[in-house]
């Protein structure tokens, strides 16, 4: 599957930034699990969707520190 | 501000001297230009008038230099303009140079800024020096140039302009007199009190990110690089900023958490509570001194218009961008030299007034395409809401084990900005005979010769790059006739050439993508007016008519 390049990563990074305090702080989460799941859909392979899972997790323990 | 006991110039390590204001009976004599500001900026713009042999007052209402370090970054395109105006050579005593920079993130390296630096190029991409020795060292060379008529102690308090040129008042010493001259040049910064006397005032937008930037004094071991602390443990929330100076002083910038009051952490007492740990993460365990400390807020503000009939605005009373980029400085010097070389055109009958209409949609474009990158890095510095907050953890957080968030950490250092739609850059129909190199408008790249480096032989006026022997010098001599001394030929010649100007590394061809036949020509500030694939002496005449405000 091909990748972002990096002005596109960085539209999106910015898009996002956006979209989120369009949600609100209440319902950023949630937003963000949509999004997850429509790119989910969208990616159709569940072996590069459960690495991304796994790359999102690492570092979050430290991050609660 | 500095500690408690010390006065404002009491430094550490930089003596300031104490100017006098002018003891003269003909300081009203009516000058071809006047500067105000003789900060670094308003330097420059002196000495590049000098430098094509242009009178000027210059007058600062201070009586001696800056308080602070301020701006420390020097980029290399500054440096050439300092080499062009014969300054260069205690900044390259002094300087520290660099092009390293390191992002962390939780004490975690995960960004190496590596800033290019081809050996074709004389000098580094950037050099850290306090401001005060910047101005120190300019004012050396200004004391040494007869042209330049330096004023201390000598503020502007009136403005007024005609047709025929613009009357100031300058207050010295508890007198006012009144000062005719052709130009003013308004180099009194951020807070510019001409702008101001002109009704003028900037628009744009105040970001929410505060900083505190200090200067602190310690044998600290590490090497001259930009170090970026994202969430460390010493500024919970907040980014730290670290660059080292000569005289082992070290400025550490931290970010102010939202609602932080200003006034309690400027507090001698707090700011040492506060920089003593931060000092100790960036693996610093012995004493320090603090020697000076300031505050300072991300901006984007600038003029609609860098001109108002006879006056120009250079440097911070034109434009106030975010530090974040390192052109606060960088760009002032350029609008200088910019308007410089051109104001002294015109007063001197070389070029018609013409061409000053070109100086701000070039320098307003560079502010305009800062202010592009400047947000970004901003953003990313000091994210202005939820969002933004988000985003940056997330990338940061991803950035400790992944490769591809971590160009968002990249501070996006200045570049030169390329004049592509300045009204003196018309012959960009060539561009597409190029497969690479400076495009018409950018700012020529420097080369090794066989005599040197390339921008060294060039100037000061207009030079044509012409590649290889193929021309016949009938067109050449054609072409430099016409031009009346302001053109300079540099005939460069391939490696395989026994004599002349040699491309002894091949530099030269391969950075300018040049073969045999092709030409640039080089504006004084070396910048591109346009360029040739093969050698058009008609348009390159054309080229040149253009330049000096003629067609």
């Amino acid at each position: 599957m091909s990748k972002l390049a990096f002005d596109d990563l960085e539209l999106v990074y910015e898009q996002m930034a956006v979209a989120i305090d369009q949600a609100g702080p209440e319902q950023e989460s949630l937003f963000l699990a949509k999004l997850a799941l429509a790119l989910a859909q969208e990616c159709g392979d569940r072996a590069v969707i459960e690495d991304c899972i796994k790359m999102a997790l690492q570092d979050i323990e430290k991050e609660a520190q | 501000m500095r500690p408690a006991g010390r006065g404002p110039l009491d430094s550490l390590y930089f003596s300031y001297p104490h100017f006098e204001p002018p003891q003269r009976s003909d300081l009203q004599a009516r000058a071809p230009v006047v500067i105000a500001g003789a900060g670094p900026i308003g330097m420059t713009a002196a000495l590049t008038l000098a430098s094509y042999g242009q009178r000027c007052v210059l007058l600062d209402r201070k009586e001696t230099f800056n308080d602070g370090s301020r701006a420390t970054c020097i980029a290399r395109s500054s440096m050439r303009t300092f080499e062009r105006i014969g300054a260069v050579q205690p900044f390259v005593d002094k300087a520290l140079g660099w092009r390293f920079g390191r992002s962390y993130y939780r004490g975690e390296q995960i960004f190496r800024l590596e800033m290019p630096h081809p050996d074709s190029e004389k000098y580094l991409p950037m050099y850290n020096l306090q401001q005060q020795y910047t101005e120190a060292f300019l004012h050396e060379a200004i004391a040494r140039e007869p042209l330049i008529d330096m004023r201390w102690q000598s503020e502007v308090t009136e403005v007024k302009q005609d047709g025929a040129g613009v009357l100031l008042t300058v207050q010295t010493g508890g007198q006012k007199y009144a000062l005719p001259c052709d130009y003013l040049l308004a180099a009194d910064g951020a807070r510019s009190p001409i702008r101001s006397m002109l009704g003028l005032r900037l628009k744009g937008e105040n970001h929410e990110g505060r900083y505190v930037i200090a200067d602190v004094q310690m044998a600290h071991d590490f090497p001259t690089e930009r170090r970026a602390l994202f969430a460390p443990r010493s500024n919970p929330g907040g980014t730290i900023l670290v660059h080292r100076q000569p005289d082992n002083l070290w400025r550490i910038d931290f970010q102010l958490k939202d609602g932080e009051d200003e006034a309690e952490v400027l507090r001698e007492d707090n700011l040492r509570a506060r920089i003593g740990p931060m000092i100790e993460e960036i693996g610093h365990r012995g004493s320090w001194e603090l020697e000076w400390w300031s505050v300072y807020s991300a901006n984007t503000l600038l003029l609609d218009n860098y001109r108002k009939d006879r006056v120009f605005f250079i440097g911070d009373s034109a434009h106030i961008v975010p530090i974040f980029g390192v052109r606060g400085l960088n760009n002032g010097i350029t609008d200088a030299h910019n308007i410089g070389w051109k104001l002294a055109y015109v007063l001197q009958g070389r070029a018609e007034a013409k061409l000053l209409d070109s100086y701000t949609p070039e320098r307003r474009g560079a502010t305009l395409d800062v202010f592009a990158n400047a947000v970004k890095s901003t953003r990313f510095m000091t994210p202005p809401s939820r969002g933004w907050q988000l985003m940056r953890d997330a990338a940061l957080s991803l950035g400790l084990r992944n490769e591809f968030t971590r160009g968002l950490a990249n501070p996006r250092q200045m570049q030169p900005y390329t004049y592509r739609d300045s009204p003196i850059t018309r012959f960009a129909a060539h561009e597409a005979g190029f497969a690479g190199g400076p495009s018409s408008g950018a700012a020529a790249p420097d080369a090794r010769l066989s005599d040197g480096y390339l921008l060294d032989l060039t100037g000061p006026d207009f030079t044509l790059l012409v590649f290889g022997d193929a021309v016949r010098s009938p067109a050449l001599e054609r072409l430099t006739a016409q031009a009346g001394g302001l053109l300079k030929v540099l005939r460069i010649m391939d490696a395989s050439a026994k004599h002349g100007l040699i491309d002894t590394h091949g530099d030269a061809f391969a950075v300018y993508a040049a073969r045999p036949d092709t030409a640039y020509l080089l504006r004084p500030d070396t910048h591109i007016a346009g360029r040739w694939p093969v050698f058009d002496v008609a348009e390159i005449a054309s080229a040149l008519a253009v330049c000096l405000g003629r067609a």
